[in-house]
């Protein structure tokens, strides 16, 4: 990873994903999220899982916004955490790939039913919960997508929605 | 990794001597009995200095860093002992000094619970420590103490804390020396980039009115990195400004030497940073307090900026060419290049650029009206400077007026000389930072440059210096006000000085004699030289009550939210603040 902080001067606001490869040990998380609430920075999403139980490393991604320089910024200072091994922007010059997964309850009896199932299929979404008046569909997309999925189900009965927050990964042949 | 078996109090003991550790700060208290116990079993193999308020323990070990570039530890109890410690710790991160804290925590078992004396010490230190750990497992604790260590002092030093409850000090484990632990994350980079160096000494040498801004990582970088800093500025014929914590790098009777610069920097630093057009920013961070309104920041400068911490790049002014690594590694390299390369300063662009320097410098920023009934504060540390400048002498001082007075008017030629906070600004710093630096340099001059309002805040650590025979000087410059609060309510808020004034003051004569120390008082100027030189020669801990001026203020003044080149002068003091400066703090 090479380090370049000339940036060009922009008051543009854009969202970015980061990849944080860290530790996995006590109170990384609140460091994380800390240094985020401390210096006024946004989390839109944050995911975290251990990626590499031999090796206790932990995975944090998290979809932020800021113009170029807060992004360098809080680049800069997540790579300052100690137990940080490695900070990546995902969003540099290609879009990363973005997935989330969606737990979506709808409610609902007759036609409304019908077609929120109808949606279902075209979303690609699964029915992991069946009553005779309710379903629970899981959909795995882009945030985008469930966004979309979401507002179609809203007038079909949507009563519960849980999501998983994005995991990132880039393009090509480069890992982390 | 099979080591030694014992105790983690041993551990904590065995690793401190490891880390070469000769001296603790500390109060003792229920959470960390096993480790005090220890320390009385191994006969005081490691000097454990008591303090009164777990404050002064942070503060003084500050000073002992500041003044020895060497990490300084403290031992504290959970609970009330941890968070009276927080705010030396805080201060210890504004300013990037190596603090390693030991605090002792509840035993595992009643983590939780709320229990007796129980703090979430890592919860409430983790964003005012570069690091912190809970250990829970004793054989964890070895490492961790060296990873500690190692932490505190390589790239950017500041605070770490580690927490250790009390069942694990008293529990069996295997201790491991620093050789067999190395960090598995923090590795920061003190190097460089070649390339970078390169096109700075580029830029360098086309420079017409360049101007070194120099700060506390010049200091922090160690003494070899303030030889360099002499080395190249004296090569380049350069003007050089620092920040408050940077002074002392650059010795101050040096003709390239502007002063400091900032919010009560002089007149010549502030318009040469305003009007330079190569700025070399050496181990700083445009702070707020230097930058003043950043739109007119040094409008028509290109900044190279070199600094081990990466964050600190374009985080408020952006940089041309910034250089990441140690001060020391970076001006080596930038030296090297520049003779290399044969590179010269523009000669005839400098000698235009002096004159103008030497314009701004005759309007004698630093002038104040002199009286012979009453000592003005500037003159009480003029003096005191030319009493002590011959000494090996070491300054701390408090927060207000009388720390921007000390920082114009006593002129430090060396580093780790000059003790003071300036991230936090925290009142009640000196008189233990003083004690600390006494502890390190015991037969040298140790002089708190004091205001009566935030002594009075650490005032109790009088009590270790009596204790443990520590001859500071606590020198306090007495307005009978805040008076940097006085100061900012008389040019901001309409002269309506709401608690502001040092009401019901102690007499600090009697105060000293109480703690079995030496007070001393001087109300005339025609008496205070042999008043210092008499403080200066008794070897034991002094109050010097020096009644000043109540009335003067601390100029130049950069008003907030305003540019360089708009200084308020000491003559010319009616000047008014707009809405949104009185907004700044």
């Amino acid at each position: 990873m090479s380090y370049d902080p000339v940036i060009p001067q922009s008051e543009i606001i854009r969202t970015h994903t980061m990849a944080v490869l860290v530790d996995n040990e006590s109170g990384v998380l609140a460091r994380v999220i800390g240094l985020f609430a401390g210096r006024g920075y946004n989390i839109e999403s944050l995911t975290v899982a251990e990626v590499d139980a031999q090796e206790h490393t932990s995975r944090i991604t998290i979809v932020t916004s800021g113009t170029a320089q807060i992004i360098e910024q809080i680049k800069n200072q997540l790579d300052r955490l100690v137990p940080v091994h490695r900070v990546v922007d995902l969003t540099v010059e290609t879009e990363p790939l973005e997935r989330e997964l969606a737990l979506i309850k709808v409610k609902g009896a007759g036609d409304k039913r019908m077609e929120a199932l109808r949606i279902a299929d075209s979303f690609r979404a699964r029915v992991v919960d069946t009553t005779l008046n309710s379903f629970v569909f899981e959909l795995t997309g882009s945030p985008g997508k469930i966004n979309a999925y979401i507002e179609l189900m809203r007038p079909l009965g949507l009563i519960d929605v849980s999501r998983t927050g994005v995991a990132a990964i880039s393009r090509g042949p480069e890992a982390l | 990794m099979n080591g030694e078996k014992m105790t983690g109090a041993e551990i904590v003991l065995r690793a401190l001597q490891d880390q070469g550790v000769e001296v603790i700060f500390g109060y003792p208290g229920g959470a960390v009995l096993p480790i005090y116990d220890e320390i009385f079993r191994q006969e005081n193999r490691i000097r454990h200095v008591l303090v009164r308020h777990e404050q002064g323990a942070t503060h003084a070990a500050e000073g002992y860093a500041r003044s020895t570039g060497k990490p300084g530890v403290v031992l504290v109890t959970s609970g009330p002992g941890a968070t009276n410690a927080v705010t030396g710790i805080t201060d210890a991160l504004l300013d990037s000094i190596p603090l390693v804290v030991l605090t002792g925590q509840v035993p595992t078992k009643l983590i939780g619970t709320d229990a007796f004396q129980e703090a979430d010490t890592v919860g409430i230190t983790r964003s005012c420590t570069k690091h912190n750990w809970l250990v829970r497992d004793v054989n964890d604790l070895a490492r961790v103490l060296h990873e500690a260590f190692y932490v505190a002092t390589r790239g950017r030093p500041g605070p770490v804390v580690v927490d250790i409850p009390k069942d694990v000090q008293f529990a069996l484990g295997n201790y491991v020396g620093p050789a067999n632990v190395a960090h598995r994350s923090y590795k920061p980079r003190v190097k460089g980039d070649l390339e970078r160096i390169k096109e700075a000494a580029d830029l360098i040498a086309t420079a017409k009115k360049p101007l070194f801004y120099t700060g506390g990582g010049v200091i922090n970088s160690g003494p070899v990195a303030s030889q360099l800093l002499r080395e190249f500025v004296r090569t380049t014929g350069f003007p050089i400004t620092s920040t408050l914590m940077g002074l002392g790098a650059y010795p101050a009777d040096d003709a390239q030497w502007l002063g400091m610069l900032g919010m009560h920097g002089t007149w010549e630093a502030n318009h040469a940073m305003h009007d330079c057009d190569v700025m070399i920013c050496v181990g700083a961070r445009f702070d707020d307090r230097v930058t003043g309104r950043l739109d007119a920041f040094a409008p028509n400068s290109k900044k190279i900026h070199i600094d081990i911490d990466p964050s600190s790049i374009n985080k408020n002014v952006r940089a041309d060419i910034p250089i990441i690594g140690d001060v020391a590694h970076v001006l080596k390299d930038l030296i090297r290049v520049w003779k290399s390369r044969v590179l010269r300063s523009d000669k005839a662009a400098l000698a235009k650029w002096w004159d103008q320097i030497a314009a701004w410098r005759a309007r004698n920023c630093l002038a104040y009206k002199p009286s012979k009934d009453l000592i003005k504060p500037q003159y009480a540390i003029e003096r005191l400077y030319e009493l002590t400048k011959d000494r090996d002498t070491y300054i701390t001082t408090e927060v207000g007026q009388h720390q921007m007075w000390a920082a114009q008017f006593y002129r430090f030629q060396a580093p780790n000389r000059w003790m003071t906070s300036g991230g936090l600004g925290t009142m009640g710093y000196g008189l233990p930072a003083a004690v600390g630096v006494q502890i390190a340099h015991p037969d040298s001059l140790v002089i708190d440059i004091a205001g009566e309002a935030s002594v009075q805040m650490t005032m109790q650590e009088m009590s270790t210096a009596v204790q443990h025979d520590l001859p500071i000087k606590i020198f306090i410059i007495n307005n009978e006000y805040m008076g940097m609060v006085r100061q900012w309510q008389e040019l901001l808020h309409g002269g309506r000085y709401s608690h502001s004034y040092s009401e019901s003051l102690p007499d600090f004569v009697k105060l000293a004699d109480a703690y079995g120390a030496v007070g001393m008082r001087v109300t005339k100027p025609g008496d205070l030289d042999a008043a210092i030189r008499e403080m200066i020669n008794v070897k034991r801990p002094v109050l010097f009550d020096c009644l000043v001026d109540k009335t003067e203020n601390c100029f130049p003044m950069i008003p907030s939210g305003e540019a360089h080149n708009n200084m308020i002068l000491a003559d010319l003091g009616d000047q008014t603040v707009s809405a949104a400066g009185k907004m700044l703090v």
